[in-house]
């Protein structure tokens, strides 16, 4: 069935880029999704259909500049303006842009230079708790019990020093990731995931204990409140003036944080991909592909693999830290918690599913799993919720709803989705729903060498060591 | 010297039992020798002082009369890790593959056997009953967790690893990482499904809480009574028979032999006629059922289980498996006991030591500290032989 609807695809797909097509499609399709997202603020298949619009467009052939133009549009007007009408949407977008760079940094650790880092989240811990020290009034505590702070203990610095701690962020978390790497990468292979993943949970560890001798970070309670940077009035007033009508409802401070850290957080998400871009075409991007492929012939043609390796881990990690800044800051909380190795393998879920390597895939990889994590798996708790409350019954078993355990809640259930898109991949799609361009020409090539003989079963006895 | 021992069979059964005799001994008594040699050192220092202040006791004899008890728990610690890290150590022996799932092979098991004893107990068979009979009871848990886990493990093998066998090696370790995430979840929804909650806390039964006093010693001036629960008496017991029967079926049956050879070199020991897939099977079947085994014995141990037991002591279990030199059975159980020793050690004693600026909750960075520097330094453990790394 699927052969006869390709060739129709194919052509469909082919009419609708070319000439005119693209523009009227695109506008027209950004035009009617928005409206629906407006017109229905609570649907979550119109957001899911605009996002995917959205996305469409980077496909589409056309001029670079109105792509531009279209995508400033959407990000910096259409979103807002949307997201002040249903807050969560900012937060998804939030979520989407904070992993997207989050992957991305992995995926230059991981799919470019080929180092399983199952620690990941352990830099973007640094770059959190970076700003939750310094930007809170954790420094005058040291000495106090943790959750006991006195009445009018000031803060350390202006909410405004945010901005330079994201490149502080930055700077340290290269700083660990390049700490962490010299002694680590004497080791290879799966050896590394592990001793990577023990350094996840020692830094995750420490973020937990060191609330003795000295109170650094609150121990298990975590930092709060971590300062903001500050929005001035007259520039809301000024804002809300115009946003008024076309929202329908004043938008207040809240929401003026969540357009602002959304906006943030999507400017330093593009700048990410602006820079793993420019890193892939370069000569650092080949150095870390050539020792991925093959080590040993890598050196042997002059890479210092170890400086490249090192760079890989101290980018990643930057990334990373920049993050974890930005994402204390927009909740004003952290908390030791928040960076389990969960959360390494949610970010590593994201790269494969997107594609090892492969930058759109990263990035469709971290959309879909935010989504499915804050609104299918939600929407699915939600609505089992009032499955329970009413008095239905599933018909064949007989089985009422309401008397469903409460503890069955999908919404804590990421780690079966991480767990199953990381065994789903492995096993039917190794190269991910965008494979890398690189890697596509490599199966390509394999494909053509071997003919379609290497797609029998696979003789057991033959062990490829590598 | 080798050829004391007459009869392949008995010879396999004594060295493992020597083996842990000397592993015990040795390490248990290097750490109390260092032990006390810190305490030695120490004294007159500010922990000293705050120690007397607290307990009215000097830091030597805080560190003499604590030590026989820390010593008890270490050694049971030790062979609960060791018993896990069987399981780690020969699936990497054969595949040379970190079974990332390892971990929750030892949760199902524990959950099984927590399950059939918590059934017992709501069908009355748990109160007043002979001791034997708790026995049975408990060695019936410990079985089905077993079959479970070792159900499981194959169950996993085929599934999730063996499409990937000739992938490049961080393939199926990416898969087992997987599978360890899946079945986490899937364990707490088949709880909340059946039972409404996924804490689980195994029921009191038999006299497996009580304590057995093994000697009254005068140390330091006070007369201590030395004790061991008798639970820790079981888990040492099983796992002590854990380690004989594996370390036998490896090393002096048939189906070791091919074990043995499809470890070496997959290719050859299938030329040899030898079903390279059932043994891989089989591997997976007998370290499954080793962790399940060892996931009963840690809910008896430690009474309270839930869907996400099986990370801290898997990984730590991996650390033993590494330090003992991982693919080495023998090593695995020293690691194991080592790693048991030292995290009862830091437990007891780095409070004191540090006067409370470091405690207890410090002693996973320790295995993790160790994990990372094992690695880094001697990847081949304290008793493996050097290996070349393949990436």
């Amino acid at each position: 069935m699927f052969a006869k609807l390709q060739p129709t695809l194919d052509l469909l797909v082919k009419r609708l880029n070319q000439g005119k097509m693209p523009y009227i499609v695109s506008i027209a399709g950004l035009l009617l999704t928005t409206l629906w997202v407006y017109l229905s603020p609570r649907s979550l298949p119109a957001f899911l259909v605009f996002l995917a619009m959205a996305g469409l467009i980077y496909y589409f052939k056309i001029e670079p500049k109105v792509k531009l133009v279209i995508g400033l549009v959407v990000a910096f007007i259409v979103i807002p303006i949307i997201g002040a009408r249903n807050i969560f949407y900012l937060e998804v977008l939030f979520q989407i842009s904070v992993f997207a760079a989050l992957a991305l940094g992995l995926n230059i650790v991981v799919g470019f230079t080929g180092l399983l880092n199952l620690g990941y989240v352990a830099f973007y811990a640094v770059g959190a708790y970076l700003w939750a020290f310094f930007g809170s009034q954790q420094i005058f505590l040291l000495h106090e019990i943790p959750g006991t702070a006195p009445p009018g203990t000031p803060f350390l610095l202006p909410g405004d020093m945010f901005y330079l701690f994201i490149l502080l962020g930055i700077i340290v978390a290269a700083v660990t990731g390049l700490l962490l790497g010299l002694p680590v990468l004497r080791v290879r292979g799966d050896y590394l995931a592990i001793v990577t993943l023990g350094f996840g949970e020692v830094i995750r560890q420490l973020a937990n204990n060191l609330d003795k001798p000295l109170n650094f970070t609150n121990g298990p309670q975590g930092i709060t409140p971590v300062q903001r940077p500050t929005l001035p009035a007259e520039l809301i007033n000024v804002v809300n003036r115009i946003l008024t009508p076309i929202v329908g409802q004043p938008v207040s401070e809240g929401q003026f944080y969540n357009i602002l850290f959304y906006i943030i957080a999507l400017l330093v998400a593009v700048l990410v991909i602006v820079v793993t871009l420019r890193l892939d075409d370069s000569k650092i991007g080949r150095a870390w592909t050539a020792i991925r492929e093959d080590e040993v012939a890598a050196v042997a043609m002059g890479i210092p693999a170890v400086k490249m390796k090192l760079a890989a881990f101290a980018v990643g990690a930057s990334f990373a830290g920049a993050m974890g800044v930005l994402m204390a800051a927009s909740r004003t909380f952290v908390s030791p918690e928040s960076f389990n190795f969960m959360q390494s393998i949610g970010v590593l879920s994201m790269v494969i599913l997107g594609g090892i390597g492969s930058i759109p895939g990263v990035v469709l990889g971290a959309a879909v799993v935010v989504v499915l994590n804050l609104q299918v798996l939600q929407g699915l708790s939600l609505y089992l919720a009032q499955l329970r409350q009413s008095d239905a019954v599933i018909p064949i078993i007989n089985f009422a709803w309401k008397d469903l355990s409460n503890q069955l809640d999908p919404a804590k259930y990421q780690r079966l989705l991480f767990g199953l898109i990381l065994i789903l991949m492995m096993i039917y799609r190794p190269a991910g729903l965008i494979p890398a361009e690189r890697r596509k020409r490599e199966l390509k090539e394999a494909g053509e060498n071997n003919g379609n003989g290497d797609n029998g079963e696979n003789n057991d006895a033959e062990v490829a060591h590598e | 010297m080798r050829q004391i021992y007459e009869s392949p069979v008995l010879r396999e059964l004594l060295r493992p039992l020597g083996q842990i005799a000397v592993f015990v001994t040795t390490t248990g008594a290097i750490f109390s020798l260092a032990m006390l040699l810190l305490g030695l050192l120490l004294r007159g220092s500010a922990a000293d002082q705050l120690l007397q202040q607290q307990n009215n006791l000097n830091i030597f004899a805080f560190t003499l009369t604590n030590l026989p008890q820390v010593l008890v728990d270490g050694i049971t610690l030790g062979f609960v890790y060791a018993a896990i890290a069987l399981g780690y150590t020969m699936v990497y022996g054969v595949l040379e593959f970190i079974n990332f799932a390892h971990s929750e092979i030892f949760a199902i098991g524990a959950f099984v056997g927590v399950e059939i004893l918590i059934a017992l107990e709501g069908a009355g068979q748990l109160s007043n009953i002979p001791i034997w009979l708790a026995y049975v009871f408990l060695i019936l848990a410990v079985l089905a967790g077993m079959a479970a886990a070792g159900g499981m493990a194959m169950l996993v093998e085929a599934t999730a690893y063996r499409p990937l066998r000739n992938a490049p090696r961080l393939v199926p370790l990416i898969s087992a990482i997987g599978v360890s995430f899946f079945l986490q979840d899937a364990i707490r929804f088949t709880e909340s499904i059946t039972t409404g909650q996924f804490h689980r806390i195994i029921p009191t039964f038999g006299n497996f809480d009580q304590r057995v006093s093994l000697v009254k010693l005068p140390l330091a001036g006070v007369v201590t009574d030395i004790n061991i629960q008798i639970k820790s008496i079981v888990v040492i017991v099983a796992a002590v028979l854990m380690l004989v029967g594996l370390n036998y079926l490896v090393n002096a049956t048939k189906v070791g032999k091919a074990i043995r050879a499809v470890a070496q070199d997959q290719p050859t020991a299938s030329l040899m006629g030898i079903n390279v897939n059932l043994i891989i099977s089989l591997t997976f079947l007998v370290g499954g059922s080793l962790g399940g085994a060892a996931g009963v014995l840690y809910a008896l141990k430690f009474t309270r289980i839930d869907p996400f037991v099986g990370f801290f002591p898997g990984i730590k279990a991996f650390t033993a498996a590494v330090l003992g030199g991982i693919g080495n059975l023998t090593g695995a159980l020293l690691g194991g006991i080592v790693l048991g020793m030292l995290e009862s050690f830091a437990g007891a004693y780095l409070s004191a030591f540090t006067m409370g600026a470091a405690g207890a909750e410090y002693k996973d960075i320790i295995a993790f500290a160790i994990l990372i520097l094992v690695l880094i330094f001697r990847p081949s453990g304290l008793l493996g032989e050097q290996v070349g790394q393949k990436a």
